[in-house]
């Protein structure tokens, strides 16, 4: 999210005097003896667009139900705005869910389907009418006011579901892989009506999605999770630039992970010598590493140059042969076979048309990376 | 648990305790009683009153007479087995007569299915009874079938078909008619129509093709139906004891009489635990099928 | 199942259904006959149901049947669509098993056995019988069916919609009353039908719980067919297939009106 220079950054996890909306403080959740969520400790913010990210089974949505009241930490505690949630019945909850499989009522319209919630709140009655209408403007519903959920479309469900979780403003709106019964053109003009709408409605959203991609797009921070536990908490960027382990860097996009050992050259710099025959990687990382330790090297496709020529500036290069080229529309992915058997991936935007291209396969090219391109992980 | 969902298993659960499973206790406890010349008509009777002691000396009265006397008298073990014979013969009567219903409902179009079905789910909503009864006016000596028939010159002295075991079976073929068509036309609407045009593309005849797939896979249907048919024929008394005649045995029709007529209830109770019994295998087998069923269709 | 509709199919249809409904449309017309003798043809007549509305016994029998099938199918009703929500949504308790075993054990249970049972409990716990035993003994067995009928509805509904309307500020009973029950409704209202038709049905259990003090219709049925056939069983049956018929078709009709309506709605919308 490129976002303009001049609106003052948004970042109150990094301001100390902030005060978090909602705290996970070592909060464990047991299925008997199978453990779903491990000792998790978060802290999220008012107006973040918080994301969850994680393959299937790891708890993502374990944890929501937590936070909706539908299940009971084994162990640690909840909070929202600094009250123990833990005996809140998940109707007395300021959160507001959006099922993953929208859980539209089917006996009531799409009108009613959006009353629902505000019949059922302190809203006197005259207030809930107007409120009606305007979630269904928002989510450009108007006119489909007195249909049944059966006579919509999934698209059309999926919005209202999202304005019958708004309607009651809740402070807490957490969003169960909202998008992922839709096609992927839908669900990138959903992801933005969403981004939109927060921005109106200044609700905090919590995520969870199986589409790396889409958690990149729309959230102020991203959570990894695996088995239960939190991996990495973070802004998308950094995430995607300085994941801290290579579980990490390996789920999110795509990566070469090289394995050497590390020994200081200088002020944050570092050799990684990594196989027989071939130059140390030159590499900058701001820990610091005693020499001889064990390293992972992870660098992105595209932060990897090809050239026929070995280039003069750059810190790094190597010489391989092209086993595999994947044209993918915008970019390619050479694959390159270096003289000791490795395999590296480099990814090269495609600017020029397909027939002036300069390599193909079995050519022997150059593959070069500046020494900032990569980081250095321990685990 | 709050209190709530503790009233809401507890009120149903103690109605079918007290008014199901408690009965049952008392008809097997009745069943190790004696007949005894008194109200109630039998003996020991549990007197709370008497304490320990008492349940003891009651517990030691209680015996098995009842079923030695049964597994004496002979009319009891005709009466069950012709019971399993009436009820094996019906249903196997009334499978031959529904598969070609169940059939043609499967083959005809889309706009009748719906139609087709519902008269087969008509008779069903009307009166049992009445459907029985139905048959009495038919079959009769001056009856329906007789009459007709004499009237064409086929027959010169009328067929004495009422209050015979034939009777019986022409009752439990139609009452329980239904139970047979509906899951096996259930099986045979859900097949899948190419499985016959590959057998006859790959050089089955049409009756071959039937005969190598439409019955085999038609067979969960008709394992149902059959213990549809065949569990609740085994205790029927009302078709027996309208339809059927003196020489037709059957155990309901016995355990009411024993009960009714000769007020013997230790008896009635010892003939009702052993028909129970005759009834749990198939019912449990009954169960397998449907369990099989339903993780087939997982 | 393709469809090829042979000879062979109509023929077993016609044959089926002429089977199924012939016995019951000769007890029609002779309903109609003049003479007393069932199986002589004397001409066209409505004499017996004039007779039928003047036999007070009959009548009697008529009303304590309705009385006990009303009670006893809404009695069921409730505590069948109970044990389907506890079944389905009681999660683990004590006794699980035997509970869902006593839910399923009825509906293989030979009537003989069952009425047998109850007259033993009632006069062991030395209970008047009458009506109320009756209702008892249907409300029992009735159970058992609404709550197969309501639990199968049940086992196919999105527990998420009842996790959303507690989302929404519902409580868990308004969540029941505002989502669930209208959602399972359907399934509530057959359960009722089945029940009440069943109660209507039942000759054997009634007769055990009876007493002599209340005779429902069924009974009295019983009693007069026994000597064999009746004009005015005849008469009798007459109305009560009608009643059933014209309820059976007009459901059928409301609810494939619905579906129609349904659809043309649905198309409506897809149109849009
Ligand atoms: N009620 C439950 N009883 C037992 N185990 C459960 C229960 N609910 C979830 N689990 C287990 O907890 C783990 C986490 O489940 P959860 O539904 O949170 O995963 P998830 O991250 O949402 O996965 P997905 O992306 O596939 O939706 C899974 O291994 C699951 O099997
Ligand atoms: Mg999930």
């Amino acid at each position: 999210m490129a976002q303009p220079a001049s609106r003052p950054v948004f970042a109150p996890w990094n301001d100390p005097a902030a005060k978090p909306l909602i705290q996970f403080k070592s909060v464990t959740k047991k299925f008997g003896e199978f453990v779903a969520i491990d000792d998790v400790t978060i802290d999220i913010f008012a107006q973040e667009f918080f994301a969850l990210l994680g393959p299937s089974g790891c708890g993502k949505t374990t944890l929501m139900r937590m936070l909706a009241g539908f299940e009971r930490p084994t162990k640690g505690q909840i909070l929202l705005d600094g009250k123990d949630l833990a005996d809140v019945p998940p109707n007395r909850r300021e959160t507001n869910m959006m099922f993953q499989s929208y859980a539209l009522f089917p006996h009531l319209s799409v009108w009613e389907n959006i009353a629902f919630g505000l019949k059922r709140s302190p809203m006197p009655k005259g207030e809930i009418g107007p409120r009606v209408e305007q979630m269904l403007k928002l989510v450009r519903l108007d006119k489909f006011a007195r249909r049944k959920p059966h006579q919509i479309s999934g698209g059309q469900r999926q919005r209202v579901a999202l304005a019958r979780s708004l309607a009651k403003a809740p402070k807490l709106l957490l969003l169960d892989e909202p998008l992922g019964a839709l096609d992927k053109k839908l669900r990138q003009d959903t992801q933005f009506e969403l981004m939109d709408i927060q921005e109106k409605t200044g609700t905090t959203f919590l995520i969870v999605t199986h589409d790396q991609e889409e958690a990149m797009t729309v959230a102020s921070r991203v959570a990894v999770m695996d088995h239960g536990k939190m991996i990495q908490i973070d802004t998308p960027d950094r995430i995607y630039e300085m994941p801290n382990s290579v579980y990490v860097a390996d789920f999110i996009g795509d990566v070469n992970i090289i394995k050497g050992n590390a020994k200081p050259t200088g002020e944050g710099r570092f050799a990684i010598s990594w196989a027989e025959g071939q130059p140390d990687i030159a590499a900058a990382s701001g820990a610091g590493i005693a020499a001889g330790t064990p390293v992972h090297f992870a660098i992105r496709p595209e932060k990897i140059a090809i050239s026929a020529d070995k280039p003069a500036d750059r810190a790094n290069a190597v010489k391989g042969r092209i086993e595999d080229i994947a044209y993918l529309g915008n970019i390619s992915t050479y694959k390159v076979e270096l003289a000791n058997g490795a395999m590296i991936k480099a990814q090269v935007a495609n600017d020029r048309r397909l027939a002036r291209r300069t390599f193909s396969w079995d050519d022997m090219v150059w593959l070069s990376f500046t020494d900032t391109a990569g980081v250095i992980l321990m685990k | 648990m709050n209190f709530r969902r503790i009233l809401l298993i507890a009120t149903p659960y103690a109605w079918l305790v007290a008014l199901f499973l408690v009965p049952f206790l008392i008809v097997f406890k009745i069943s190790l009683s004696h007949y005894a010349i008194s109200i109630p008509p039998y003996s020991p009777v549990f007197d709370i009153s008497a304490g320990w002691e008492g349940f003891k000396t009651f517990l030691s009265k209680l015996d098995f007479d009842n079923y030695r006397f049964l597994s004496g008298d002979d009319l009891y073990w005709k009466a069950y087995l012709s019971s399993l014979q009436i009820a094996a013969i019906s249903t196997i009567i009334t499978l031959v007569v529904a598969y070609p219903i169940a059939y043609g409902m499967a083959q005809a179009n889309d706009e009748w299915r719906p139609t087709l079905m519902m008269l087969v789910i008509l008779p069903f909503w009307t009166s049992f009874l009445i459907r029985v009864y139905s048959w009495i006016g038919i079959l009769s000596n001056e009856g329906f079938l007789n009459q007709i028939l004499l009237g064409l010159g086929v027959i010169d002295t009328p067929l004495a078909i009422m209050n015979t075991n034939t009777a019986v079976y022409i009752g439990i073929v139609y009452t329980y008619l239904p139970f047979m068509v509906l899951p096996i036309y259930a099986t045979l609407e859900k097949m899948d129509g190419s499985l016959i045009e590959a057998a006859e593309d790959l050089g089955c005849t049409r009756i071959s093709a039937f005969w190598l797939v439409t019955l085999p896979l038609s067979k969960p249907g008709v394992i149902a139906g059959c213990f549809l048919v065949f569990i609740p024929a085994l205790g029927e008394f009302v078709i027996p004891s309208l339809l059927g005649g003196s020489q037709t045995l059957m155990i309901g029709k016995v355990l009411w009489e024993e009960f009714f007529s000769n007020r013997d209830w230790p008896v009635a109770s010892a003939v009702a635990v052993i028909l129970l019994v005759l009834l749990i295998i198939p019912i449990i087998l009954f169960q397998r099928n449907e369990q099989k069923q339903r993780e087939a269709n997982q | 199942m393709n469809r090829r509709f042979s000879w062979f199919n109509a023929t077993s249809l016609t044959l089926g259904f002429a089977f199924l409904y012939l016995p019951m449309l000769i007890l029609i017309t002779y309903s109609f006959n003049e003479s007393k003798l069932v199986t002589v043809w004397a001409g066209f007549s409505t004499k017996w149901y004039g007779e039928l509305i003047h036999n007070e016994a009959f009548l009697d029998a008529a009303v304590v049947t309705l009385k006990v099938a009303v009670m006893s199918s809404t009695f069921a009703t409730l505590l069948g669509t109970m044990a389907a929500y506890v079944l389905i949504r009681g999660g683990r308790f004590y006794g699980r098993t035997l509970f869902s075993g006593m839910i399923y054990a009825p509906l293989v249970m030979p009537d003989v056995i069952t009425g047998l049972s109850l007259l033993l409990l009632f006069i062991s716990i030395g209970l008047d019988r009458g009506i109320g035993t009756i209702v008892l003994a249907h409300t029992t067995f009735s159970m058992c069916y609404v709550s197969v009928v309501v639990s199968s509805r049940l086992a196919t509904f999105d527990q998420s919609l009842e996790e959303a309307a507690l989302d929404l500020g519902c409580t868990p009973f308004d969540a029941f009353r505002s989502v669930t029950l209208p959602i399972i409704a359907p399934a509530v209202i057959s359960g009722w039908l089945l029940a009440f038709t069943l109660s209507l049905d039942d000759l054997v259990i009634a007769s055990f719980a009876a007493g002599p003090s209340a005779t429902t219709l069924p009974m009295k049925i019983f009693s007069s067919v026994r000597l064999g056939v009746s004009p005015e069983i005849n008469a009798l049956s007459t109305i009560m297939i009608s009643i059933v018929t014209v309820g059976v078709i007009t459901a059928s009709l409301i609810s494939k009106r619905s579906i129609v309506k349904q659809r043309a709605e649905e198309q409506k919308a897809v149109r849009n």
